[in-house]
């Protein structure tokens, strides 16, 4: 038993996790119809990015990709703030967050 | 030595006063335009006087030898082997052209103050007829023949302004572009002489073409009378001669000063002056210069016949115009450049007073142009009466008037090249009578009788422009005094040598008497239709029908140039040039562009659909088709995966 938790986990599995929840923010994204939905996807894809650069930094013992990750965390976090607010405007102006009915950019 | 005579300016002054008059001249109180208008012409004439007087060493000033050479220190145009500069020569010939076109040119703008003084374009009228004096300046001054093209097409540019001063009048508009559209063949010309010029001498500076010339005795005939020829097609169109006369009847659609300075005194003389410059070439080809004195013998003739019948004033004096040019041709064709230019002077002279004399007359009487409306002038109008008396008797040629001494120069000269010269001269003296005839008749239905139009009341124009028509009355009369020995003399570095007189003892002295006898004549067969029996005139014409309506139709020539060459070119240019060329080639060709920027963006139209989960699928696609060209090793898999691509379709 102690050889199972004194051992490391092995980069890959991080990595494996990482491709995971990206491909499931992908999905997600492409999927939902909900607009909250989509945005937490995002959200997802950002996280998945995030913890592949923790696990190359931590492996190369290069801080600058945990630096990084604190960069990708502030723009997640004013991105979620203004998003959210032009979700709010959304919902206000057309009473849906169907992502399908948000359609007037088209030709 | 020579000081500076500072010959740039002459043609630069009048290009500040066109510059400031068409700019501002709207804006400026009418004396200051006024000013600026005049001031221009005199101080070019000033100078022009200045270089005159240091050329003759009177007056104190450094004399001057000449030719006075000044060039622009900028080189103007240097590629490769073709070197040109915009230089100005002062010379015998510029020099007498400068005189009558400042000197001429100054009283015509002084006389329009008085005619164009209610006009509305006032400061229009004045910058356009100083940049005439600006253009026709570089093209006397020109020191090569491109220089002299620029003014040669400047003047025309003023020319089709001016024609179409008033260009409310359709009429007008179209005389204008009929003018400018006229000249352009015989541009074509110029253009082509120009280019075989370089092609063959290498150089288009009037001088050296003529050192050239002179030292190798091979140049004679073949390409130098093409080059000839070619200038004498710009001269016809410049100059309205046979075949390109067409424009100048129509230019007297312009106002009056215009007609006098531009289509009677200056620009149209350009032509005569050109060939008088390029004189030497004419001489090398003998061909060309029987072309010459025949195209201007037949003009004179051709013009006077039509001028004979027409009914409007400016129009008989536009067709005696031409018929006079014609004269000048003759003495350019029978290599007697100075009595050619010698007339071209004294026809400056009367011809620009017959002109501002009708203006006076028109502008007396209301606007009427018509000669069977007016009559009995005399009283009514003493001093415009005088005046133009002087220039009919200059110009039907009696002694001692101006006319009398150029125009004999002209027939004694051609009298003097053997029997083709002879039936020239005879042409030219049938041409005499008819010109006495047709300004005595226009000046018996003008002055003379009673006044056919009794609503009309008539009254003496203004000082301004009485005058100068004062002035060019006594140079019409005193012009020719100094007599053609002497003028030519002077000009001989220029033009040549006088050809020598004839052995025949009194020769000179018969002819003249013929010439005036023949103008007496015409005034006799005038004197009795237009005087003494009124009702005689209808009856000719009555009794030949078919030569009246000839010529009261200009042998309709105007018509025959419409069919042959106007209706095809216009056809041309509507169904071949319209429809196939620029509807159907052009046309096609933008819409075909066009159809396939429609096309390919309602394709691509569909792309955006707006729908944001589409779009997401296809950046995941892009982003999905960019990693697999990252990661699969295409090298090893292309091989393989092509062999299984034709494995399947092998089986």
């Amino acid at each position: 038993m102690s050889s199972l938790f004194s051992q490391e986990v092995p980069i890959s599995w991080y990595l494996l996790l990482s491709a995971v929840l990206f491909s499931l923010g992908v999905v997600g994204f492409l999927i939902k119809r909900n607009l909250i939905t989509v945005f937490m996807s995002i959200e997802l894809m950002l996280n998945a990015v995030n913890l592949s650069f923790v696990t190359f930094a931590h492996q190369r013992h290069a801080v600058k990709g945990q630096i990084f990750v604190f960069f990708v965390m502030m723009v997640a976090a004013a991105e979620a703030a203004v998003g959210l607010a032009i979700i709010i405007a959304i919902f206000r102006a057309r009473a849906t967050l169907a992502v399908d009915r948000i359609d007037l950019m088209k030709l | 030595m020579n000081g500076p005579l500072y010959i740039w300016l002459i043609p630069l002054l009048p290009f500040a006063g066109f510059l400031l008059n068409g700019i501002l001249g709207s804006r400026l109180p009418k004396w200051l335009v006024t000013t600026i208008a005049l001031l221009a012409p005199l101080a070019a004439f000033g100078l022009v006087l200045r270089a005159a007087l240091s050329v003759f060493a009177i007056g104190g000033f450094a004399p001057s030898s000449l030719p006075y050479v000044e060039t622009c220190p900028i080189p103007w145009i240097n590629a490769g082997m073709l070197h040109i500069d915009f230089s100005f020569v002062l010379d015998q010939l510029s020099l007498v052209m400068l005189l009558v076109i400042t000197g001429v040119g100054f009283l015509i703008h002084i006389y329009s103050v008085g005619y164009m003084a209610h006009d509305e374009g006032y400061a229009r009228y004045f910058s356009y007829l100083n940049l005439f004096l600006f253009f026709m300046t570089v093209l006397v001054l020109a020191g090569n023949a491109l220089v002299m093209f620029v003014g040669w097409e400047g003047v025309g540019l003023a020319s089709y302004l001016l024609i179409g001063f008033w260009f409310q009048k359709t009429t007008a508009a179209e005389a204008g572009k009929k003018a400018f559209i006229v000249n352009r063949i015989g541009d074509f010309g110029f253009l082509i002489g120009m280019f075989l010029l370089l092609a063959n001498f290498g150089t288009l500076t009037f001088s050296e073409i003529a050192i050239k010339l002179g030292q190798d005795p091979g140049w004679q005939g073949g390409v130098v009378t093409v080059i000839a020829l070619c200038l004498l097609l710009g001269a016809t169109g410049k100059s309205a001669q046979l075949p390109l006369y067409i424009w100048l009847p129509d230019a007297m659609e312009g106002p009056t000063p215009v007609s006098a300075l531009i289509h009677a005194a200056t620009m149209v003389t350009a032509g005569v002056y050109m060939i008088a410059r390029n004189h030497v070439l004419f001489d090398h080809s003998p061909f060309a210069l029987g072309v010459v004195a025949i195209v201007g013998a037949a003009t004179a003739l051709f013009a006077a016949t039509i001028g004979l019948v027409q009914n409007d004033i400016k129009r008989v004096l536009a067709y005696s115009t031409i018929s006079q040019l014609g004269y000048m041709f003759l003495g350019c064709g029978v290599a007697a450049y100075s009595a050619a230019i010698f007339h071209l002077m004294t026809h400056a002279f009367f011809k620009a007073l017959l002109f501002l004399a009708a203006g006076s007359v028109i502008h007396a009487i209301g606007g009427e142009q018509d000669l069977r409306k007016m009559g009995g002038l005399r009283k009514k109008l003493p001093v415009t009466f005088w005046t133009m008396t002087a220039a009919v008797l200059a110009i039907a040629g009696f002694f001692p008037f101006a006319g009398f001494f150029s125009k004999d120069a002209i027939l004694y000269a051609a009298f003097l090249q053997g029997p083709g010269g002879m039936a020239l001269w005879f042409v030219g003296l049938v041409t005499a009578l008819l010109t006495a005839f047709y300004m005595f008749r226009l000046w018996y239905l003008t002055f003379m009788g009673e006044a056919r139009s009794p609503e009309i009341h008539p009254h003496e124009s203004p000082w301004s422009m009485l005058g100068p028509l004062v002035i060019l009355a006594l140079l019409s009369i005193g012009g020719g005094w100094i007599g053609i020995e002497r003028f030519a003399a002077f000009l001989a570095p220029s033009t040549g040598a006088r050809a020598a007189d004839s052995t025949i003892p009194h020769l000179e002295l018969m002819l003249s008497g013929a010439a005036v006898a023949v103008a007496l004549i015409g005034w006799f067969i005038a004197d009795l239709l237009y005087r003494q029996k009124p009702a005689q005139p209808a009856q000719v014409a009555a009794a030949l029908p078919v030569p009246y309506k000839l010529l009261a139709n200009k042998y309709y020539v105007d018509e025959f140039y419409g069919a042959t060459v106007v209706k095809p070119l216009l056809g041309f240019s509507k169904y071949v040039l319209g429809w196939v060329v620029d509807a159907g080639l052009l046309g096609g060709l933008a819409w075909l562009l066009g159809g396939i920027a429609t096309f390919a963006g309602a394709l691509l139209q569909r792309w955006q659909s707006g729908n944001l989960r589409s779009y997401a699928a296809w950046l995941a696609a892009g982003a999905a088709a960019l990693l697999l060209f990252m990661l699969v090793p295409w090298n090893a898999v292309w091989p393989a995966s092509l062999q299984l691509i034709l494995k399947v379709a092998g089986h």
